[in-house]
């Protein structure tokens, strides 16, 4: 093996020889040379040569702790054969290693013995039978029979460690793996070993369950059936499932997923480790909101108003009706007078499709896709950064809301950046979030001062030493939905007036929200916003309202204003899956097909686009967006063009600036990053002026929690629960001003309305705010925001 | 409630400004709560995760990992009698028999007073001693049944209240560390690469 050695490199070829790679490591694996990387693990340079070391507790986003032994090979550092823990161990120079030896397999079938030896053979009845490691290893690498003749060890099975998922622990290997994830990963440590030795378990502190967002990927990473999810047990045997690589649409961060069904049922996803986007995580929404799909509350055909109720209809029937409606308010208004709202929810290709019929066939300018809880669509044309550039940034400038809440998964990528030190988090934020804790700076603002925040930390002269270092990303979105966003952006301006080099993330929150708007469902010359449609409805000047799933009195903020216009508007248009509020109220609601049901790509928040599959068969006879609006146009006698979702596909890559390499094939796996867009609006916003505070003297503070009224978290019977409910966080020393306690009921004044809430003392609040969480079940706070006002301020009284 | 009372969290907190990180006084704090509860309740637990910025299941794994951490009320003493090999051979059996007889209670149990608990354990670290056994961890080597007779008498009476605390005493006399023999802690801040690793070098 001389020859692999840098140092014999032939002296004839000597002088082109390109100098050797620091990085590289030579190494010998079973008998063959292989370079590895430098500081490389021996289990991770094998599996590069193509041998396959088995393991149980390695996994390759965590902190290897060499817990299970599985991963012993005998390898020859030059002192002879050793046996190594290959998981543990780095390559370095000359290392020969034996992954086949007589002496490494007697060690993996010793192991294997050992795991065995107390873990039930319950595999006929078992959730990971059929893909589960220990099962696959026993095979491959066990003794085949055991010596263990006492009885085995017994537990209660299964222990729910959350509403989620249950612990089995009888058949826990004690891997790490799930312990790991919760600390090191997700920083919810609240599983841990309890007791030792053969007494060793998993469990949770008595009355504090496992209530991570995230708690499902301990599931997907159990090597064992120990741990299983609520939702998939007993549903399936993973031999019956079939599968399809696609991406979650429950927020913009657009995780790669697994869709897996089983006698076209919907059963199960499973993050895909894509290392540009979600590591192999997933949230605990976006894993189990699934069940929605497969809702009997689903609208699974046409539907034409008659009285109070709804008839069903064929599609030609409803078809003719929705034309009708729009041909009506055409001559009725002009085109001025149709609003187009949504298109967040489906493919790039459903907007697109509802895009050209906005602005070609009906030629209103009138089409958006925000739901007037985000930003301006123009900041997506300003020095994009990806993911990746935010998570390797040496600085972190948070403009955002609370990303555990809103992109969970962006809340790890985040969090494991400033937890492993290789950034700094500047948050600016109006409560403490869930990456306040990791932060280096955390400045709390009031709402209305959140540029001057801005402006003052920037004069800091170590936070100007820290942004001085460059490499700065700001993550900025709607950090307060009671607040206007023009603050958001006036502080934008002071950060980036500050690091001119600075690059943006911009965390929009729904779905395909961002594919929507760079797509066209966005208001052209003169076109009016989510907002500003809302408003002319209720002032009588939109004549017929298209609502593509878009629920505005749940969703948009100012809740009076949206049930103002949808009351006002003559004729309402819902393309829907479910009868939300506000498809309720339609003329016409044309039934949609959902996640899974159909194909497409999807973009998310950094521009990547990436598959979506169709792994199910649509529920009743529901069609795709796209197929609506086809037939719709051509109703309104214009042919689209659009027979296949590919005919789409191809449309965007034609038409849509920075889509120009979005093809069939390039969306595949990771995807492509589309390029920066060039046909968006600069943002021009005026800072309105805040007024000052008088009797009314909280400022009100209301964003999301992961867990809220959305249809998905709603029709999933896992998720629905979770909702924590509409209630007023204030300080413990405000709760006390206000003369009363934790848990009682208090009046929330606003300037339009009161409403009632349960009063929750909180010390993440900051004193003189009030914050609720939005769209929550019971009371609504969206009757407090006056979404024209800069701030919205409230009197909060005991009853 | 079994929190921490006042005096023990001013304790606790100094305790905990003696390292560079506060979980690190997890332990400690453990001792701490032992000592003044006798036992490790879950209200301490969840106190100290607060004191020291863990989860609360975190705690409980680290208490529970160690023995001498109880999470039950023990008697006033606990008797442990080594049942290893150096202690078998010469009688450990028929003395753990006779503690069982003696006190009425099984190994394991506290008898109905709540005076004694009764245990088995490992190797006591004096075999030249054997038959060995502990009341709160302070030796007692070559026991009889006589001797043991007697013992639990003098405890019964009172008579070695000077020499044996009751359980979940640490210490009588607590280390006071002067500030200026503290040797003072880095900053959790501080790089967490130990100085001789090449990249601190860098």
């Amino acid at each position: 093996m001389t020859t692999t050695e840098p140092s014999a490199a032939n002296p004839d070829t000597e002088a082109e020889a390109p100098p050797p790679d620091p990085n590289a490591v030579q190494i010998t694996i079973n008998g063959r040379p292989h370079t590895a990387r430098k500081g490389q693990l021996l289990i991770d340079a094998a599996a590069d040569a193509g041998e396959y070391i088995p393991r149980f507790c390695y996994h390759e986003r965590m902190t290897p702790v060499g817990k299970c032994r599985m991963c012993l090979v005998e390898a020859d550092s030059g002192r002879g054969p050793a046996v190594t823990v290959s998981c543990m161990v780095p390559v370095s120079p000359d290392m020969k290693v034996d992954t086949e030896s007589p002496t490494t397999k007697r060690m993996q079938e010793g192991i294997l013995e050992l795991l065995l030896a107390n873990h039930p053979l319950d595999c006929p009845v078992c959730d990971k039978g059929g893909e589960c490691p220990l099962q696959d290893q026993a095979f491959s690498h066990g003794p085949g029979e055991s010596r263990m003749l006492e009885e085995k060890r017994h537990y209660e099975k299964p222990i729910p460690i959350s509403d989620l998922v249950l612990l089995d622990r009888e058949r826990c290997i004690l891997c790490d793996r799930c312990t790991r994830f919760a600390d090191e990963v997700a920083g919810d440590a609240l599983i841990h070993f309890n007791s030792r030795g053969n007494n060793t378990h998993i469990t949770t502190f008595p009355d504090e369950p496992f209530a991570s967002y995230f708690s499902g990927n301990t599931v997907q990473i159990c090597p064992v059936g120990a741990l299983t999810a609520q939702p998939y047990r007993f549903k399936a045997r993973p031999w019956d499932l079939s599968q399809q690589e696609s991406t979650c649409t429950s927020c913009s961060v657009g995780c790669r997923t697994v869709v897996q069904s089983s006698r076209d049922e919907l059963l199960r996803y499973m993050g895909v480790d894509s290392d540009p986007v979600n590591h192999g995580w997933l949230c605990d929404r976006g894993r189990f909101n699934f069940e929605s799909v497969k809702s009997d509350q689903r609208v699974l055909q046409p539907l034409v108003r008659s009285g109070d109720g709804f008839q069903p209809v064929t599609w030609n029937a409803a078809m003719a009706e929705a034309a009708a409606l729009i041909s009506e308010a055409l001559a009725a208004g002009g085109a001025n007078s149709i609003g187009i709202i949504g298109g967040a929810r489906g493919t790039n290709e459903d907007a697109h499709a509802w895009a050209r019929l906005g602005h070609d066939v009906i030629g209103t300018p009138n089409v958006y896709a925000q739901m007037g809880d985000g930003l301006p669509n123009g900041l997506l044309a300003e020095s994009p950064a990806t993911i990746d550039e935010a998570a390797n940034a040496a600085t972190i400038v948070l403009l955002a809301p609370d990303l555990k809440e809103e992109l969970p998964v962006l809340y790890l990528r985040l969090r494991d950046a400033a937890a492993k030190r290789r950034s700094r988090i500047i948050e600016f934020a109006p409560k403490q979030t869930g990456l306040t804790s990791y932060a280096w700076r955390h400045v709390a603002y009031e709402p209305g001062t959140q540029a001057a925040a801005v402006a003052a930390t920037l004069s800091d002269a170590d936070v100007a030493v820290q942004l001085a270092k460059g490499n700065v990303v700001i993550v900025v979105g709607r950090a307060n939905l009671a607040e206007s966003s023009a603050a958001t952006i006036a502080a934008l301006n002071e950060v980036r007036a500050a690091v001119p080099g600075a690059k943006v993330l911009t965390a929009f929150r729904r779905g395909n929200v961002v594919g929507a708007l760079r797509v066209g469902m966005r208001a052209g010359a003169g076109g009016l916003d989510t907002r500003g449609m809302l408003q002319a409805a209720a002032d009588g000047k939109i004549e017929c309202l298209v609502l593509v799933g878009a629920d505005p009195l749940a969703d948009f903020p100012d809740t009076n204003l949206a049930r103002r216009a949808l009351k006002a508007v003559p004729r309402i248009i819902a393309v829907d899956t479910f009868l939300t509020g506000s498809s309720q109220q339609a003329n016409v609601v044309l039934a949609a097909s959902a996640y899974a049901e159909k194909a497409g790509t999807h973009t998310n928040l950094e521009g990547r686009v990436t598959a979506l599959a169709r792994e199910v068969t649509p529920a009743g006879s529901t069609r795709a967006d796209w197929m609506i609006a086809a037939e719709l146009a051509l109703e309104l006698g214009t042919d689209l063009g659009y027979s296949s979702v590919a005919d789409i596909t191809a449309s965007i890559a034609e038409n849509v600036s920075g889509y120009e390499d979005v093809t069939v094939a390039s969306v595949a796996g990771d995807g492509v990053l589309a390029g920066v867009p060039t046909d968006l609006d600069a943002v021009e916003i005026p800072l309105p002026a805040v007024p000052e505070r008088n009797a009314y003297e909280y400022r009100l503070v209301v964003s999301r929690v992961l867990y809220d009224k959305a249809i998905s978290t709603v029709q999933s019977p896992s998720l629905a629960h979770l909702a924590p409910g509409a209630t007023v966080h204030l300080h413990p020393l405000d709760l006390e001003r206000v003369g009363t306690s934790d848990g009682s009921e208090v009046k929330v004044s606003g300037t339009r309305t009161s409403v009632v809430f349960r009063a929750v003392a909180d010390d993440t609040v900051l004193r003189g705010t009030a914050w609720v969480p939005f769209n929550q079940p019971g009371p609504n706070v969206g009757e407090l925001i006056d979404c024209f006002a800069p701030v919205n301020d409230v009197r909060i009284e005991t009853i | 409630m079994s929190r921490l009372n006042e005096a023990n969290v001013m304790l606790a907190k100094e305790i905990i400004g003696r390292y560079p990180k506060a979980r690190s006084a997890t332990i400690p704090l453990l001792h701490l709560s032992q000592q003044q509860n006798g036992y490790i309740t879950d209200d301490a637990i969840a106190h100290i995760a607060e004191l020291v910025g863990a989860t609360s299941a975190e705690v409980l794994g680290t208490c529970t990992f160690y023995e001498m951490f109880k999470m039950v009320p023990v008697g006033k003493y606990l008797v442990n009698i080594c049942g290893t090999m150096s202690c078998q051979l010469l009688g450990a059996d028929e003395l753990m028999h006779h503690a069982e007889q003696t006190l009425g209670v099984k190994a394991g149990g506290t008898t109905s007073d709540g005076l004694f608990t009764l245990e088995h354990a490992e190797c006591q670290a004096a075999c030249t001693e054997a038959p060995n056994m502990q009341v709160n961890y302070r030796h007692c080597h070559r026991m009889t049944t006589t001797n043991f007779d007697k013992l639990i008498d003098d405890l019964r009476a009172g008579r070695l209240e000077g020499e044996i605390p009751v359980h979940g005493t640490l210490a009588r006399v607590r280390q006071q560390i002067p500030a200026d023999k503290a040797a003072g802690v880095a900053s959790p801040d501080a790089p967490v690469v130990p100085a001789w690793m090449p990249e601190a070098a860098q």
